[in-house]
């Protein structure tokens, strides 16, 4: 793909982040979609193609009145919208839609209107991951850290780090459901939910949605405001069932997604000013760390808990408090990029100077997808 | 009353003789005869090298803990926490999830890398689940 061929002109979450009781999951999506279309000063008739996860293409098009010409129902969980904004920019290029809506929403904590998830008994995970106790992202999504922390020499107190970090950054965040100051102690002696990972190095469960406009580069500098541009995709699966993941020492999702993303942009590690990186629980951050490149993973606990991703650190990393402290509806991958869209137009609540480029990496399912998007504010 | 609710395997085609395995006692896995690749979960071909032509044989039972979570919240239907859910690297090499039986849930009992031995568990008439247990000797 082209650098910088397509932008981001506009860009809003849902109203409210948190608790919505007064709002079912398909209007969570209409709000969420409303506020990005006045973001970008346009009306719901300019938008000709559309993406979303989990609900159909067709659900919110007809509930938003939306006649596209493109359309990506890619669903493969909480990174699906990085999926989509590259699928985006490639339809924006091949000249099959002009300006792209991609939504999400979730009745996470409230769940009105959500779809039921299941596991049918004679599918794969329902005959050989289900009958052994496995339940929900917390049973599952922890199972490879303990060989993560053998391998590389990670220490609990590390993995507790990353939730007082991001703590941290949570504080600087109105709108983070969390905010806080906890410590490595907090964190270890909080509610044990799936050894090694107790309550604090957990996501939250939340209600939210958030909603991107991407147009060409051409056509984004008549919106009102900055353009965020695309610099760099990358996307890749590997497997639904964690246990047949290759190995547990990285993703290989990751390992795909996260440097093809760089080398379409282009950039070397040191150009990166901050970075998201889809903390679901505690040790994603050290896999992503590790996965995209940015060092060894024997350093990836270390370097976080020495305080280079903390605010005024070398690395801005989860600047909005990430889903452990800023939301978590079930698929946050729309909130990362909602961030570094923020900060890309210098509007963030904890605004990292001067920052030019920033990347975005998200998980799906527990490491079985995962997609990165590059962005920068600088053409 | 909550064992009833365990989450219970439905057999496929492609499955069904894992599952009859287990119900005679054996752990049977599948192997590529064009290169030689052992893989799991069945599939009717094989996943390396595309191969349709794979056998299945009866694995040793034997490997060893790779990683495992201690669940205590919440807990599946059908399960007391806490309890540990376990990915076992078998002997052949391929990778299955599983519990692990006669042996403590607590992080200084499950030692990464122990030994373990497949330890079966009927469920009913139709499925027998195969847990591991800490090997003997
Ligand atoms: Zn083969």
């Amino acid at each position: 793909m082209r650098r910088n061929a397509v932008a981001v002109v506009g860009a809003a979450e849902t109203t409210e982040l948190g608790v919505i009781p007064n709002m079912s999951q398909i209007q969570l999506h209409a709000d969420a979609a409303l506020n990005a279309i006045a973001d970008a000063g346009l009306k719901l008739s300019d938008i000709d193609g559309f993406a979303t996860a989990v609900e159909s293409p067709q659900q919110v098009c007809h509930y938003l009145g939306i006649k596209p010409t493109w359309v990506d129902g890619t669903s493969v969980g909480g990174c699906s919208f990085m999926l989509h904004v590259r699928h985006a920019a490639a339809a924006i290029e091949a000249g099959l839609c002009k300006t792209v809506l991609i939504t999400h929403a979730e009745s996470g904590k409230s769940m009105i209107g959500k779809l039921p998830r299941s596991i049918p008994a004679d599918s794969l995970q329902g005959q050989f991951e289900a009958p052994f106790g496995v339940y929900g992202p917390p049973s599952m999504f922890p199972i490879p850290v303990l060989r993560f922390m053998k391998t590389y020499g990670v220490t609990h107190e590390q993995l507790a780090s990353v939730a007082v970090v991001q703590r941290e950054w949570a504080a600087k965040n109105p709108r983070a459901s969390m905010k806080d100051p906890i410590t490595v102690a907090d964190v270890l002696n909080s509610r044990m939910i799936a050894y090694p990972f107790r309550l604090l190095q957990c996501c939250l469960v939340t209600d939210g949605g958030g909603a991107l406009i991407l147009t060409s580069a051409d056509r984004a500098k008549d919106f009102p405001r900055k353009p965020v541009y695309i610099l760099g995709t990358g996307e890749s699966v590997e497997t639904p069932m964690v246990s047949q993941m290759e190995t547990f020492n990285s993703s290989r999702a990751f390992k795909v997604a996260g440097p093809l993303a760089f080398k379409e942009a282009g950039i070397a590690h040191k150009d990166v000013d901050h970075l998201m990186i889809y903390d679901a629980f505690a040790h994603l951050p050290l896999y992503g760390l590790g996965d995209l490149g940015f060092m060894p993973y024997e350093e990836t606990g270390k370097f976080i808990a020495d305080g280079n991703t903390r605010p005024g650190g070398k690395l801005p990393l989860n600047t909005n408090g990430g889903g452990l402290s800023y939301m978590h509806s079930g698929m946050y991958g729309m909130y990362a990029l909602q961030e570094s869209v923020r900060q890309m137009r210098g509007i963030a609540p904890a605004q990292v100077n001067d920052a030019k480029i920033s990347v975005c990496h998200g998980v799906g399912g527990m490491f079985a997808a995962s997609g990165t998007i590059i962005f920068t504010n600088e053409k | 009353m909550a064992e009833a609710a365990r989450a219970k395997p439905k057999p496929t085609p492609e499955t069904q003789h894992f599952w009859d395995g287990t119900k005679a006692g054996e752990l049977r896995l599948q192997r590529c005869d064009a290169c030689a690749n052992v893989y799991f979960p069945p599939r009717p071909f094989c996943p390396s090298c595309a191969s349709r032509k794979v056998s299945v044989f009866k694995a040793s039972g034997k490997g060893k803990l790779y990683s495992y979570v201690i669940n205590h919240r919440p807990a599946a239907p059908g399960f007391t926490p806490p309890y540990a859910i376990a990915v076992v690297e078998l002997d052949e090499g391929p990778r299955m999830m599983s519990n692990i039986v006669d042996c403590p849930q607590t992080p200084e009992a499950l030692v990464l890398d122990m030994k373990l031995e497949v330890a079966f568990e009927k469920l009913d008439d139709k499925i027998t689940l195969p847990n591991f247990r800490p090997a003997k000797g």
